[in-house]
């Protein structure tokens, strides 16, 4: 049987966290009423100009540094012209002659732990359409462009990926490094990262690539995932029915787990691409650029290394926790009022990830604020709780993230600090468990598990266990 | 004597010194379009009331020491492709009779601030293409001196309203000669500025990268006062420019001692009328006896002209007019089946001949594998027929020659060749190709009575110079009043 090789390269869509639009002033804030977010400019109106957003140049330029791009010191805008109604000018502004970002590349580690190196083609700055609502009792669709205008950049790679777990850790990679820049939030489900996937299959060995595919509507990891093996599937089906592959571009549908034409290579369109006359060349300087490089924020392979050498967190740890960018941030605000990096990085690690998986979460979506982790180790640092209750805090501090000082006062949950208390309390079971002490002082050390255990539950636990085997081993000498 | 035979400046200062009122001056103007559209049809929309209401805003605005500029209270008419907020703005096309602007366009919003009356919108070639007003979806536009003729175009309606005394200046647009053609064809004064100088901000593009607004006025005083009020550095509009000098008037000094003047030979050769050539060579030698140096050189590259400038004007159209769909505003066909056969109609029934047959060639030159061969040596041309206007201007300051081959012809006669009304345009378009300023200024008129224009044009931002010279030569004449005036 023949051995087939999937190839696959990815056109990667990213919305950037700017608050402006990218050729006019107005938001890009999510939401509101359909057309709150318009003018003349972004609803194509006649006579109006489009002016470049500064801070969409200044975020591709980042996400080209950090992906070891050139960068297209003389990049122009070009307009992609076809017909559409979410496209108010029926042209996009976009990028195909000079973009901004050329000839990168990112390492991802393969599933085996070898280091892979995928190469970037390209960046490009362009703007999003708008949003046609179709009316569902009407032969109408109305169209929303509080979405048209906001900014894009697309990061196109090589197709150097050859399996699904591949694409995976190149998308987790990028977002992660888009994540660290600031430049976007990179959500799959919300849209603002948006991955095309190219793929075709080739036998082993053969120097050819075979026809590729483009699938669209790949809304999560898990889609993507799926979407690949299917097609993958698809296209060896195909050659060795002896039948071939078209050139085409698909849409998956995840709940059927199926792929459909959209169009063929030969209805593909002329998109007449040209320099758009209203804008002027973008010029970047060798100051901007130097300037931006030193702005550059710290990415996780360096926070990786800081993590270990300034708070002393093992390899693993220090993986795992700048391995979300938002994890890295509770991490560092939490160690900054608490001083206790390992025991951050415990509650992070596991309970924290525990309760993310339960809940379905997202690390980006941990829903708790870093002030109020720090004040739980706190708690338990200073004895006031013990583990068993911190653990029960913690789940109401990552639920409703309630501040531990106040919820532990209001339940009564401190631990019983007052040793003369806790000493009348024990010389009572002592007195009322003559058999343990006596199993106990005849060499059975393990009976004072259970009088351990009859004064946690005679504090109802808000003893500290320790405390309570110290005061035993003293009035059982 | 109506107050609109007077300059614009001349008006200005009447309304200052309190002979005239605001309202007396637009209701002149008012009456003037009553009687005299009939022949002309200058304008597609006329803004009676709104504009009898702002020439009392205005006279407050005066009265109170609100507005003390040399425009303020004049009437003004706007050629139909700059947008004016609350009122109807066409570009003399089926396809936007409806369309009325939520926003004003930058350099009708400085002529507002200086206190303009806008009292209507000009007719004009359909979208700005054509060489005559006679491509407008509202019937052409005729020439006040001979209404059996064109008043030339695009801005063909500013001009003949000027021409024929219906306001006292108006604003053009000139993508390969659109103000300075229907300027000498109606024998009035306007002033293409340099790329970049007013901001195209609202201004309904034809071909972005060759359009600019200019003022249409009986003199060169009125164009350089009012060039100084509409150009202005605008952040809306990424190709406008920071300029270092906006005080164009300061350029109204009757000296030419010392200038150098070149006059290409190539615009001397075949086609150009000899009543033209005579005027045109008599008005150089007027500057030559005023102290000015004139020779003649070779330009070169003039027949390249022609072809870069319809590709590169066209590709550019055919995108800017992709907008113009049915779907947000304007024409939608009546009866369609589904979105693409919507947009197909509504285009088809929207558009005159004109318009398509530039959007198909638009189209045709950006399509693959055509792109290389006409696009980017259109592109290539572009740029070495400026390094010839650079050549030239290292040695002269100002080139001279005439504004358009001929006078202005007869109705009807120029639809039917497209390609000889392009040839038309071959003194204009360089001036749009290579960004520089160019001003046309009457130096005559023909056997048959027709205006002659002369154009002089300059470097890059040297506009000053060119309304130095064009002021020189203008104090030795006396202003012709159309007949329709």
């Amino acid at each position: 049987m023949k051995q087939f090789e999937t190839v696959i390269g990815l056109e990667v869509h990213v919305e950037l966290a700017t608050k402006t639009k990218i050729f006019c002033s107005c938001s890009t804030e999510f939401g509101g009423e359909p057309n709150a977010h318009t003018c003349p400019v972004c609803t194509g109106m006649p006579g109006s100009l489009p002016v470049l957003n500064k801070q969409v140049v200044e975020y591709a330029a980042a996400v080209g540094l950090a992906t070891n791009c050139t960068i297209t010191q003389n990049c122009k805008f070009d307009r992609k012209n076809y017909f559409y109604p979410d496209n108010p000018q029926n042209y996009q502004i976009s990028q195909l002659y000079l973009p901004i970002c050329r000839d990168g590349s990112i390492e991802i580690e393969t599933e085996d732990g070898q280091k892979k190196t995928i190469g970037i083609h390209e960046i490009h700055m362009e703007e999003d359409a708008g949003k046609l609502v179709h009316d569902e009792w009407g032969e109408n669709s109305l169209v929303d462009y509080n979405r048209s205008g906001v900014p894009l950049i697309e990061i196109v790679s090589e197709p150097d990926m050859r399996s699904a777990d591949e694409v995976i850790a190149y998308l987790e990679k990028l977002r992660m490094i888009v994540q660290y820049l600031g430049a976007s939030d990179c959500k799959l489900q919300e849209g603002s990262m948006r991955a095309d996937v190219n793929l075709s299959v080739r036998e082993v060995g053969a120097k050819e690539f075979g026809t590729r595919t483009e699938m669209k509507n790949l809304n999560s990891f898990k889609a993507i995932r799926r979407a690949i093996e299917a097609e993958r599937e698809r296209q060896i089906d195909l050659i060795e029915a002896g039948k071939e592959v078209i050139q085409e571009t698909r849409r998956w549908d995840d709940t059927k787990e199926y792929s459909y034409a959209m169009r063929s290579k030969e209805d593909a369109q002329d998109y007449r691409y040209f320099p758009d006359p209203d804008l002027v060349p973008v010029i970047i300087s060798d100051e901007w650029l130097a300037d931006l490089k030193a702005r550059q924020p710290e990415l996780q392979t360096e926070k990786m290394e800081r993590y270990k050498t300034e708070f002393k967190l093992p390899e693993y740890d220090a993986k795992i926790i700048t391995g979300n960018k938002k994890m890295a941030d509770v991490f560092e605000a939490a160690t900054a009022i608490c001083s206790n990096p390992k025991k951050v990085s415990n509650w992070l690690m596991v309970e924290t990830m525990r309760l993310l998986k339960e809940n379905d979460l997202d690390a980006d979506q941990i829903p708790f604020s870093p002030e109020n982790l720090a004040k739980l180790i706190k708690l338990t640092d200073d004895r006031t709780i013990n583990s068993t209750v911190a653990k029960e805090v913690f789940e109401q501090v990552f639920a409703n993230d309630v501040d531990p000082e106040v919820y532990v006062e209001e339940h009564g949950l401190k631990t019983v600090a007052d040793d003369g208390a806790l000493r009348s309390t024990i010389e009572e079971i002592v007195a009322n468990n003559p058999q343990s002490v006596e199993d106990y002082k005849s060499g059975k050390k393990k009976a004072i598990g259970f009088l351990v255990g009859q004064t946690m539950k005679a504090t109802q636990g808000k003893a500290d266990p320790a405390t309570i085997n110290q005061i035993l081993v003293e009035l059982l000498k | 004597m109506s107050l609109m035979s007077l300059t614009a400046v001349e008006l200005g200062k009447k309304i200052k010194a309190k002979e005239v009122t605001v309202v007396e001056a637009v209701q002149e103007a008012l009456d003037a379009v009553e009687k005299k559209e009939k022949d002309v049809n200058s304008f597609v929309t006329v803004m009676r009331k709104e504009a009898l209401e702002r020439a009392k805003e205005v006279q407050e605005k005066i009265d109170n020491g609100e507005l003390t500029g040399p425009l303020a209270g004049v009437p003004v008419a706007i050629k139909d492709n700059m947008c004016t907020k609350g009122t109807l703005t066409t570009c003399s096309s089926k396809i936007l009779r409806n369309f009325v602007p939520t926003y004003t366009a930058q350099a009708v919003a400085n002529l507002e601030e200086a206190g303009a009356v806008i009292i209507g919108k000009t007719n004009m070639d359909e979208f700005a293409m054509g060489s005559t007003t006679e491509t407008s979806a509202f019937g052409p536009t005729k020439n006040p001196w001979n209404t059996e003729h064109v008043p030339g175009g695009s801005s063909g309606g500013s001009c003949a309203a000027v021409a024929a005394e219906e306001c006292s200046y108006a604003l053009g647009s000139d993508t390969g000669g659109s103000i300075r053609q229907p300027s000498s064809f109606c024998g009035v004064t306007g002033i293409k500025p340099t790329y970049g100088t007013v901001s195209r901000y609202g201004l309904i593009a034809y071909g972005s990268s060759l359009d600019q607004i200019g003022p249409v006025a009986k003199d060169v005083t009125d164009c350089a006062t009012i060039l100084e009020v509409i150009a202005s550095h605008d952040t809306k509009d990424s190709t406008s420019v920071e300029r270092e000098d906006y005080d164009f008037t300061s350029a109204l000094v009757d000296d030419v001692k010392g200038i150098k003047i070149g006059i290409p030979k190539d615009y001397f050769g075949e086609g150009l009328d000899p009543e033209v050539k005579e005027a045109v060579l008599a008005a150089a030698k007027v500057l030559e006896q005023k102290g000015a140096i004139v020779e003649e050189f070779d330009l070169s590259l003039v027949e390249y002209a022609i072809p870069a400038y319809y590709t590169i004007a066209c590709a550019e159209a055919s995108s800017n007019l992709e907008r113009f769909d049915g779907v947000k505003y304007g024409y939608r066909a009546k009866e369609y089946q589904g979105l693409h056969n919507m947009y197909k109609k509504s285009r088809s029934e929207g558009f005159g001949a004109e318009v398509k047959r530039r959007i198909m060639l638009g189209s045709f030159v950006l399509s693959s594998g055509y792109f290389d061969a006409y696009y980017l040596k259109a592109l290539r041309t572009k740029a070495l027929i400026k390094k010839a206007f650079d050549k030239a201007f290292e040695k002269y300051d100002i080139i001279l020659g005439p504004a358009a081959p001929t006078t202005a012809p007869k109705l009807g006669e120029s639809l039917s060749d497209p390609l000889k009304m392009y040839l038309g345009d071959i003194y204009t378009i360089s001036v749009n190709l290579a960004g520089l300023p160019g001003i046309s200024l009457p130096c005559g008129t023909d056997s048959k009575g027709l205006p002659i224009g002369l154009q002089l044009i300059g470097d890059c931002f040297a506009e000053k110079k060119l309304i130095r010279t064009a002021y020189a030569y203008e104090q030795t004449r006396e202003y012709a009043h159309s007949p329709l005036a």
